[in-house]
């Protein structure tokens, strides 16, 4: 590329004064760093990747093919195909007992990122304070600063399993706050909440009158019990703006599309905003949103099985290499403490990268809780998981002489 | 046919997908004892349920290339029989690959693998075709293998996720 030299001298005066400072003074993400840094690594395993490593079933891929060939590629509705709603209330209905109305209940979304972003616009007066139980997924806080919302962690522990308990979370409430973020099946501690975990935190919720965003993205990757709706708890419904969306379940990350279910005052209120700055979500990823709902299951189930195959393996190689790992119940991440050797995440994290060749997440990237703790995905072969898990081992063996 | 144990059954998708796994990787991965997964995959070879450990191979990367055929092979049935007497007459040559009965238009499908065209069509003219009960065959060379056993041959897209991502 060839710059004009007049071009580099307007280049060099900053043009950062002209921004929000609201924007301007979001950290960068720590994820992205730890990209930057992976990136040119040659010959590493990665389990750092909060994404399935299955490609979409091809059924999918096929219908969304056929629905171009038809010339399907028109605006639907703002709230998306009234076929897609139908399906996603019925599925919601059978798997998770929350009753929604197509009609007037359900928004599908550019992923569930964006039904995040909709839900907390919507929601935030400048000021009021947002509840995040941490070690949590990146985005919940920079948006809430975003639309002038005040985040204030709630941390969550390995003990406690990193489930959030109603004594942590009374702790937190003030007079301003609002809104509570919960997201389990969690990312990054793989953690999951029973019925009897959510009794005592709807009794808060009830008792401080807040307004709960349940992002449920991981809702179908649970092992051994099914996962159980924030929405469901009694008197919650009309509190609970749920969040989920096909990308974890059905292997559809690219395809970004999600969706937000919540009662219809809040619900009008989020689709004025998506009429606005979306429209609708892509046509083609409806069709193939669709049709993962109706005939996509028998892979689904499949897929989660595969993952908790390799959910044991994780643990049980942890275990052998002698690293605490609590057992994770829910999505596709274990969270082992590497407490015991002295480094802090960041510094295990970029040794095991240069030194093992092993690309795992520190567990600050996700909050300050996440300090003495490293997010490995398993969402990758048994093959790359065993020889992943002996790099870690010869790693720590490496570490322990040292000392 | 017998019924098998859901553990069986697990035991044989995962040696399907890698026959080369160990009992002890097996067990972590289904969540049961180690000895419990020996004694299932004993069972199953003792019943002839595991027949064989053997690697798929893409012959098609190697030099010395052999070709297959498929040949529909229409027979009349012997009296008292049916199809089986002549099935393993034809199944018994070492180069006959694989021998199914179909319903349809033939009888037997039958894979036949030789070095050349004419290995191949000599097997058909001078052991085949001469069978008494063969009536008719039907020579179709396979071109070009894209998948087999639920194995696709193509060098396909790798892993094409980001290294790390939220």
């Amino acid at each position: 590329m060839i710059v004009n030299e007049d071009t580099k001298q307007q280049q060099v005066k900053s043009m950062e004064t002209y921004l929000s400072p609201l924007v301007r003074n979001i950290p960068p993400s720590g994820i992205r760093k730890f990209f930057d840094l992976a990136n040119g690594s040659k010959d590493i395993i990665t389990l750092g990747v909060g994404e399935p490593d299955f490609t979409t079933p091809w059924h999918v891929r096929e219908a969304c093919v056929y629905s171009l060939e038809r010339g399907m590629t028109a605006y639907t509705s703002n709230a998306g195909m009234i076929e897609l709603r139908e399906a996603i209330s019925d599925y919601l209905n059978d798997n998770f007992k929350v009753a929604y109305d197509p009609k007037d209940q359900i928004i599908v979304t550019v992923g569930g990122s964006e039904a995040i972003d909709l839900a907390l616009r919507a929601l935030i007066v400048p000021g009021d304070e947002i509840l995040i139980p941490e070690p949590c997924y990146v985005p919940y806080s920079p948006i809430t600063s975003i639309g002038g919302g005040v985040p204030v962690g709630i941390e969550t522990y390995a003990k406690d399993d990193f489930k959030l308990t109603a004594e942590a979370l009374e702790a937190k409430i003030t007079p301003k706050t609002k809104v509570l973020i919960l997201c389990y099946p969690s990312n990054p501690t793989g953690s999951i909440m029973t019925y009897e975990d959510w009794l005592p935190i709807a009794k808060v919720v009830e008792k401080h009158d807040l307004i709960v965003i349940a992002d449920e993205i991981y809702a179908e990757l649970t092992y051994g019990q099914k996962h159980v709706s924030f929405s469901s708890i009694p008197g919650m419904m009309d509190r609970t703006i749920l969040v989920s969306g096909f990308s974890k379940a059905f292997a559809m990350t690219g395809w970004r599309m999600g969706y937000v279910c919540a009662h219809p005052d809040l619900i009008a209120a989020m689709l004025k905003i998506h009429q606005y700055t979306i429209m609708c979500a892509p046509v083609m990823g409806q069709v193939a949103a669709l049709e993962a709902l109706k005939h996509g299951m028998e892979e689904k189930d499949r897929m989660v099985e595969s993952y908790n195959q390799r959910r044991r393996l994780i643990v049980q190689g942890f275990q052998d290499i002698g690293l605490t790992c609590h057992e994770p119940k829910g999505a596709f991440y274990a969270f082992p403490s590497i407490a015991s050797t002295g480094l802090s995440s960041e510094e295990f994290a970029h040794r095991l990268l240069l030194e093992a060749k092993v690309a795992a997440v520190p567990g600050t990237a996700f909050g300050a809780s996440g300090e003495g703790f490293l997010r490995c995905s398993y969402a990758t072969s048994v093959a790359q998981l065993t020889e992943a898990l002996d790099r870690i081992g010869k790693f720590l063996h490496k570490l322990k002489q040292e000392s | 046919m017998k019924e098998l144990t859901e553990l069986k059954l697990k035991v044989l998708d995962l040696l399907n997908e890698d026959a080369r796994r160990s009992p002890q990787l097996l067990a972590t991965l289904i969540g049961v004892d180690e000895e419990a997964v020996k004694e299932a995959i004993a069972e199953l070879e003792a019943d002839h349920v595991i027949v064989k450990y053997a690697a798929v191979v893409n012959w098609s990367k190697i030099e010395e290339e052999t070709v297959t055929a498929l040949i529909e092979v229409q027979i009349t049935p012997e009296r008292g029989r049916g199809f089986e007497g002549i099935a393993e007459r034809i199944y018994l040559y070492p180069q006959v690959k694989s021998v199914y009965l179909m319903s349809g238009a033939y009888d037997l499908l039958v894979e036949v693998e030789g070095r050349n065209l004419r290995e191949v069509a000599n097997f058909v003219s001078e052991k085949l075709s001469p069978i008494d009960s063969v009536l008719s065959t039907k020579t179709n060379f396979i071109l070009k293998k894209y998948k087999q056993d639920g194995i696709i041959f193509e060098d396909r897209e790798e892993d094409n996720r980001l290294i790390v991502s939220p």
